[in-house]
């Protein structure tokens, strides 16, 4: 089997699992709701005031749900003994996870995507700047899956994983929550956020190239 | 090593570095030389920083706890370094001192960190009148200490030391490549600070009276630095090596 053919077989199982766990795959957006319905009542539901920290919330609610979905990232893969066939495979492992994160990334981003802009109305933020949020979470979500794929990679073996995932990670995600929190706060007033996307697009650039090297290695050296 | 003799010096030395034991009475030798030096260092750094400096025109006495906090911020950032430099040694080379070195370093590093951070809400007080602003540096900083508490937090995780070595290894790499990305980025959202004075080496920004001090306070704790360093990573060997005939011999 050509690694090519190897890639689209491993999509492939990627997203059969996601289809047969139906439920699973919908989690992360429930929880990205709830989170957000949080803050009117934390805060406050005045229509002024939730405009004003709508941007804010909606990244941290991105953020956190692409956190939750890692969670269990390569857990059942490694118990059961998945990950070391990959390992084992005559394909190289970066590009067999690379198509593995693809399908995830789909899977986690498309439907996200369509659920933001409903959540954005529910927090009165303004309409011109959903074309902005939609792009800049369409470039940010990359980077995101990638770091919380090597915090999920490092700590596979660990029984804490998710806590220990959130505090590995949360600094490395600092600059996506600037730079896409930014952009759609400018667009909301009316500033022009190119700047600030083009930031996103350079690190989903660098994360989306060098990130399954990183995972990779991080997944061989807690297998031997 | 039988190609030993054909290395320069410098490799030479790094090799011979590498052998557990040959570190150990190194480290044994020169340790208390750094951490004495220091402490020298140190003690004329606090008496030229607290008593022989004039105070500041525009922040008064408050300026002097700058003689602890730049040291401190100085040396947060390099052990940081460090310990990511010692870790991809260790990844690439597989030298298991490598991993000791970054092992010892980050608990050091992680205090410099909390003392740069604790030594700036005290100075903030009198000069901003709060405890805490989200100012880009201090914002920076914290973030640094969320990554030394995340590389501890990630080592404890395994029993097997090895594993923990290298895993945490590949952490520490990543987390230095986004080192400059979280700094630029906590600076291109924050620009409030006053910009950087002691390396602009053209027009210095502050007196000789001060920067003398300064500069002898932060050698003073990089050596002091390097002193906890070597002794921990002393400790660090022994605990590995306590299996062998040499450290069963001591």
């Amino acid at each position: 089997m050509s690694t090519l053919a190897a890639m689209r077989r491993q999509a492939g199982v990627e997203w059969r699992l996601t289809v047969r766990r139906f439920g699973e795959a919908l989690n992360p957006l429930v929880f990205f709701a709830a989170t957000v319905a949080l803050f009117p009542l934390g805060l406050s539901p005045e229509p002024e005031r939730m405009a004003g920290y709508a941007a804010g919330v909606l990244w941290v609610a991105t953020l956190l749900a692409v956190l939750f979905a890692q969670a269990r990232q390569f857990r059942a893969e490694a118990y059961n003994g998945v990950l070391e066939q990959l390992a084992l495979s005559p394909h190289p492992l970066w590009m067999l996870l690379a198509a593995k994160l693809l399908v995830q990334w789909l899977v986690l981003a498309v439907p996200l995507l369509l659920l933001a802009p409903a959540c954005a109305y529910a927090l009165n933020f303004p309409a011109e700047g959903v074309s902005t949020l939609l792009a800049s979470l369409a470039l940010a979500t990359p980077t995101m899956l990638m770091l919380g794929s090597v915090g999920a990679a490092l700590t596979v073996h660990a029984h804490q994983g998710g806590a220990l995932l959130t505090v590995l990670v949360m600094p490395m995600l600092v600059p996506v929550l600037i730079f896409g929190a930014r952009a759609t706060d400018f667009a909301a007033s009316g500033v022009a956020p190119d700047g600030a996307v083009l930031w996103l697009a350079v690190l989903a650039v660098l994360s989306v190239t060098l990130g399954p090297f990183a995972v990779a290695f991080a997944l061989r050296t807690n297998l031997d | 090593m039988a190609k030993a003799q054909n290395l320069n010096w410098f490799m030479r030395w790094f090799y011979r570095m590498a052998s557990p034991p040959h570190f150990y009475r190194w480290a044994g030798r020169y340790a208390p030389w750094l951490g004495g030096v220091g402490l020298l260092c140190m003690l004329y750094g606090l008496w030229g920083g607290l008593v022989s400096s004039p105070p500041d025109y525009q922040m008064g006495e408050g300026v002097r706890i700058i003689f602890v906090h730049v040291p401190a911020a100085w040396l947060s950032m390099m052990s940081y370094t460090l310990m990511a430099v010692a870790a991809g040694i260790g990844l690439i080379w597989r030298m298991k001192l490598a991993h000791a070195v970054a092992a010892s370093c980050a608990p050091i590093g992680a205090a410099f960190t909390f003392l740069t951070l604790f030594s700036g809400s005290l100075w903030g007080k009198p000069m901003w009148g709060t405890w805490w602003e989200w100012d880009a540096r201090m914002t920076s900083e914290l973030l640094l200490l969320f990554l030394f508490l995340g590389y501890i937090a990630l080592r404890n995780s395994f029993t097997e030391r090895d594993k923990a070595d290298r895993v945490s290894a590949i952490l520490a790499v990543v987390g230095i490549i986004n080192v400059p990305i979280i700094h630029f980025s906590v600076d291109w959202w924050n620009t409030l600070h006053q910009p950087a004075s002691v390396t602009r080496l053209d027009a210095p920004g502050i007196h000789a009276s001060m920067l003398v001090p300064l500069l002898v306070m932060a050698v003073g704790f990089t050596l002091f630095f390097a002193y906890v360093l070597l002794v921990r990573t002393q400790g660090e060997i022994l605990l590995r090596e306590r299996q062998t005939k040499w450290v069963n011999d001591i």
